[in-house]
């Protein structure tokens, strides 16, 4: 396995949720990373984030790790979850709340 | 770098075939586009799965050419 690949496995199992996203929480740089940040935000979960504009070799590199060729990339307890389409359409159907809850992660009461 | 909407809808097809597809341009620069597949196919898979079944139809274009794909699947109703 690459470096970057090493890496991204490294990260994405160091942390409970991890974000890569265009951009940092603070100051996202891709309305879909926007929408992603306004989720987690909104049900107060804690996570990590990369910001892929800062590195091209991860900005690639990630693509290939779940097999998702779009930024930005959510992934929980190890797991690639999905992106901006995914988890809006979890979290709009209560979904998302409840994998954070079946997973161990603390998540905003309803 | 762009792509027609008659392109996406048709390599999703070929990709996908019997697949039901909805193109919408959300903003007019070929860049910007929302669609909705209703496939048999993507029956007891994942959402995950499922837009990983569309992507590999759009046979790498996803992220390269095509930029933002707004991207709905469903399975048929029963």
């Amino acid at each position: 396995m690459s470096d970057i690949a090493d890496w991204i496995k490294s990260e994405v199992d160091a942390h409970d949720v991890v974000l890569f996203m265009k951009g940092s929480p603070q100051f996202p740089q891709c309305g879909f990373s926007s929408v992603v940040v306004q989720i987690l935000d909104y049900l107060q979960v804690p996570f990590a984030s990369h910001n892929v504009l800062e590195n091209d070799e991860l900005r690639e590199g990630i693509k290939h790790h779940a097999n998702w060729p779009t930024i930005p990339q959510l992934y929980v307890k190890g797991e690639f979850v999905g992106g901006c389409d995914i988890l809006r359409e979890m979290f709009e159907a209560g979904e998302l709340r409840q994998l954070f809850e079946e997973k161990g992660v603390p998540v905003a009461a309803t | 770098m762009a792509m027609e909407a008659a392109e996406i809808d048709r390599l999703i097809r070929e990709g996908l075939p019997g697949a039901e597809v909805t193109i919408t341009d959300l903003a007019g620069d070929g860049d910007h586009y929302a669609a909705e597949v209703v496939w048999e196919g993507f029956t007891g898979k994942t959402r995950v799965a499922q837009h990983q079944l569309v992507y590999a139809a759009l046979e790498g274009r996803m992220g390269g050419a095509l930029h933002a794909l707004q991207l709905t699947t469903k399975t048929p109703p029963a």
